[in-house]
C-alpha cells in the first residue's frame, strides 16, 4: 500500500445553499480535486474551527450536507452563498460497490455518504432503507429515488413510513428480498445492530463510521479504533473487519484520547 | 545472516527503528498496528499529569516535503494511560513511555508511573515547540534539562532518554548538560518551529499560529544534529526527522545514531514503513558484506 503525499489546501466559494431538512444544509462548491464515494474532506471555517465532512456530492461540483450540532456547524449552516471555506482532502478509503442486488442503510446524516456510492454504482439494483427520527428530519428520501427501483423510509414516531428504527426495516426488507452487500452510514448504535443483522442473514457489508478526529491526515491517531485509522484505513470498513473490532458500538474517545462508552 | 539487532541504553530491539512520539501512540491498539508495522521499538505519545485536548483545530497542514503541526499535546492523562500500556504490551516489543511536565518534580512522578506501567524505558519530552510552559521552553537551558534528569534518574531505575529540540543554537551545550546530568541517551531532533499562512485566508492556519515543521524537510538539519551530538557526547544517540525509507535510516546511523525514530513516514508512507526500512537496510548489509549493522554507526566521521 503506497499512501498519498501532499494534499493541499483550497479556498472554494459556496455556489449553492439547500435546506435539506429541519437543521440540516447542503451547501455546493465548485472544486475539481479527485474523489470516491465515501470519502471524506477537512473544512476549514478561519476563526471557528476544521471539521471532518463526508462528501455528499462528487463530480465538479462538491457538496458537503451538514447538521448543525456544534460550532463549526452552526457556522456551516448558516453560510450563504458567495461565503468562502477552507478544504483539504479527499481524505480515506471509501465504499467498494460489487455488481448485485445492494441495500443502502441510511439513519441521521448518514444518506450523505452513501448517496455518491449509489450514484456512481451502474447495473445494479439497489434499495434503499432510510431511518429519521421524525418526519421533519428525513433526508434525502427524493434523491434516492433516482437510483433506487425501492425506497422506504423508517421514522422512530411513526410519523412517516415505517414505524420504528432503519434496523427494524431492513430487517423486512431481507426478508423479501435476498441482497448481496449491505452499505450503512448512520449512529454507531444502529450499524452495530445493523452489522450484527447482516452477519445472521449472511450478507457481505460496509459501513462508514465516525470518531472524533484533530489532524485528519492519517498522523496523530486521535480518531484511532482499535488501532485503525478512521481517516485512513477507513471510514469505511468491511464487515470482517468490523467483526475484528472490540471498540466498535462499545466505545469511542474524547478529545484528549480518553476512553468513552458508546 | 544480517543481524538488525541493537542494544539502546540496555533496550533490547530487534531493529533500530522506533515509533516516534507524538504519532499513532495515544492508544493501545494503535501502538500495537505500530509494531506489526515492523517496530523495533515503541514511543508513546507524550503524557502529562491530566487529560488535555490539545489545540483547536487546525493543527496540521500537509506539505509536499513534511508536515506542519500544533497538536498542542493532547493526551488522556497518566492515569487513564495505564490501560492504553496493558495493551501496548501485548505487541512484544519494547515499550518508551515519553512524558511533558512543568517541573522536574511532574516530570519524576511521571517517569515513574510510565516505569509502573511496564515501560521499559522514559523519554522526556523536553522539545515540543507549541505547548505554553512545556517541552521546548524548558529544553531550550541546560541547568533547567540537568535538574530535571537529575529528579528523574533518582526516581526510576529504567534508561532515561532525552529529546532534544534544534531550535537554539544551544544544543550541544544542552545535550552535555544532559550527559553529565545522567541521562542514557539524547534522541534528536523533534520539530523546527514554523508557520504557515494561507494567503487566502490572510491568516496562520494552525490555530496556535505556530507549530513544529517534520517531514523530509528537516533531515538535513535532523542528520547534521546527530552528527554533531555524536562527536560531542559518550551517550548513543537516537536520530528522528524525516526518516521514510532504508537510505534516509542510514543517512541518519552513518552520522552516528544507534536508532532512528518515524513519525511523519507513517503518515506519508502507512504503518509497513519500520518493515519496509528494515528489509532496505538487510538488503544494503547483503550487498556490502556487513553482518551486524551495528558496524555502520558512526562510519561517516573521521
Amino acid at each position: 500500500m503506497t499512501e498519498r503525499f501532499m494534499v493541499t489546501q483550497t479556498m472554494v466559494t459556496i455556489a449553492s445553499r439547500t435546506e435539506e431538512a429541519d437543521g440540516v444544509v447542503t451547501l455546493r462548491f465548485d472544486w475539481d480535486a479527485p474523489a470516491s464515494p465515501g470519502q471524506f474532506i477537512m473544512v476549514w471555517i478561519p476563526g471557528v474551527d476544521e471539521v471532518p465532512m463526508s462528501l455528499s456530492y462528487l463530480g465538479d461540483r462538491k457538496g458537503i450536507t451538514v447538521k448543525n450540532i456544534g460550532d463549526a456547524t452552526k457556522a456551516l449552516t448558516s453560510m450563504q452563498v458567495g461565503d468562502r471555506i477552507i478544504v483539504r482532502g479527499p481524505y480515506g478509503r471509501g465504499y467498494h460497490v460489487p455488481p448485485g442486488r445492494i441495500l443502502v442503510v441510511g439513519g441521521g446524516t448518514g444518506m450523505a455518504s452513501l448517496l455518491p456510492a449509489m450514484e456512481r454504482i451502474s447495473a445494479t439494483d439497489v434499495h434503499t432503507a432510510i431511518g429519521a427520527r421524525n418526519e421533519k428530519e428525513l433526508l434525502f428520501e427524493e434523491r434516492s429515488k433516482k437510483t433506487s427501483s425501492n425506497v422506504r423510509v423508517s421514522t422512530d414516531d411513526g410519523s412517516k413510513g415505517f414505524h420504528g428504527n432503519a434496523v427494524q426495516l431492513a430487517k423486512e426488507m431481507m426478508s423479501e428480498t435476498k441482497y448481496d452487500m449491505v452499505l450503512g452510514c448512520g449512529p454507531e448504535k444502529m450499524l452495530f445492530f445493523l452489522h450484527k443483522l447482516c452477519l445472521e442473514n449472511g450478507i457481505p457489508c460496509q459501513m462508514s463510521l465516525e470518531r472524533y478526529m484533530k489532524c485528519g491526515g492519517g498522523l496523530c491517531g486521535s480518531c484511532a479504533i482499535d488501532g485503525k485509522r478512521v481517516c485512513r484505513e477507513g471510514p469505511v470498513f468491511s464487515g470482517d473487519e468490523l467483526k475484528s473490532m472490540k471498540e466498535f458500538g462499545k466505545q469511542r474517545r474524547d478529545e484528549c484520547g480518553g476512553r468513552l462508552k458508546l | 545472516m544480517t543481524s538488525l539487532k541493537v542494544v539502546l541504553a540496555g533496550v533490547e530491539m530487534e531493529n533500530p527503528t522506533m515509533l516516534a512520539s507524538g504519532i499513532m501512540g495515544e492508544t493501545g491498539g494503535s501502538l500495537l498496528a505500530m509494531a506489526k508495522g515492523g517496530a523495533g521499538a515503541l514511543v508513546t505519545k507524550s503524557i502529562g499529569s491530566v487529560p488535555r485536548q490539545g489545540h483547536k483545530n487546525p493543527t496540521l497542514v500537509e506539505l509536499e516535503y513534511g508536515y506542519m503541526n500544533a497538536m498542542g499535546l493532547p493526551n488522556p492523562g497518566i492515569e487513564a494511560f495505564g490501560d492504553e500500556m496493558y495493551e501496548a504490551a501485548k505487541a512484544g516489543v519494547p515499550i518508551v513511555g515519553s512524558v511533558f511536565g512543568s517541573s522536574a518534580e511532574e516530570f519524576a512522578i511521571l517517569a515513574r508511573r510510565m516505569q509502573e506501567y511496564g515501560a521499559e524505558a522514559v523519554e522526556l519530552n523536553l522539545s515540543c515547540p507549541h505547548a505554553k510552559g512545556y517541552g521546548m521552553e524548558m529544553g531550550v537551558d541546560p541547568d533547567v534539562v540537568a535538574n530535571i534528569i537529575k529528579e528523574v534518574k533518582q526516581a526510576v531505575v529504567i534508561p532515561v532518554f532525552a529529546k532534544l529540540t534544534p531550535n537554539t543554537h544551544k544544543l550541544i551545550d544542552v545535550a552535555r548538560a544532559a550527559e553529565g546530568a545522567g541521562v542514557d541517551a539524547i534522541v534528536a531532533i523533534n520539530t523546527l518551529k514554523a508557520m504557515k499562512i494561507d494567503v487566502d485566508a490572510r491568516q496562520p492556519v494552525l490555530s496556535n499560529r505556530y507549530g513544529g515543521l517534520s517531514g523530509p524537510a528537516v533531515r538535513g538539519v535532523g542528520v547534521r544534529c546527530v552528527y554533531e551530538l555524536y562527536e560531542a557526547l559518550k551517550i548513543p544517540v537516537i536520530g528522528v526527522g524525516g526518516i521514510e525509507d532504508w537510505r534516509s535510516a542510514l543517512e541518519y546511523m552513518m552520522a552516528g545514531a544507534v536508532a532512528v525514530q518515524i513519525g511523519s513516514g507513517v503518515g506519508r508512507r502507512g504503518p509497513q514503513v519500520f518493515g519496509d526500512i528494515c528489509a532496505g537496510i538487510s538488503d544494503y548489509m547483503n550487498k556490502n558484506g556487513i553482518r551486524d549493522i551495528t558496524q555502520l554507526v558512526g562510519v561517516a566521521h573521521d
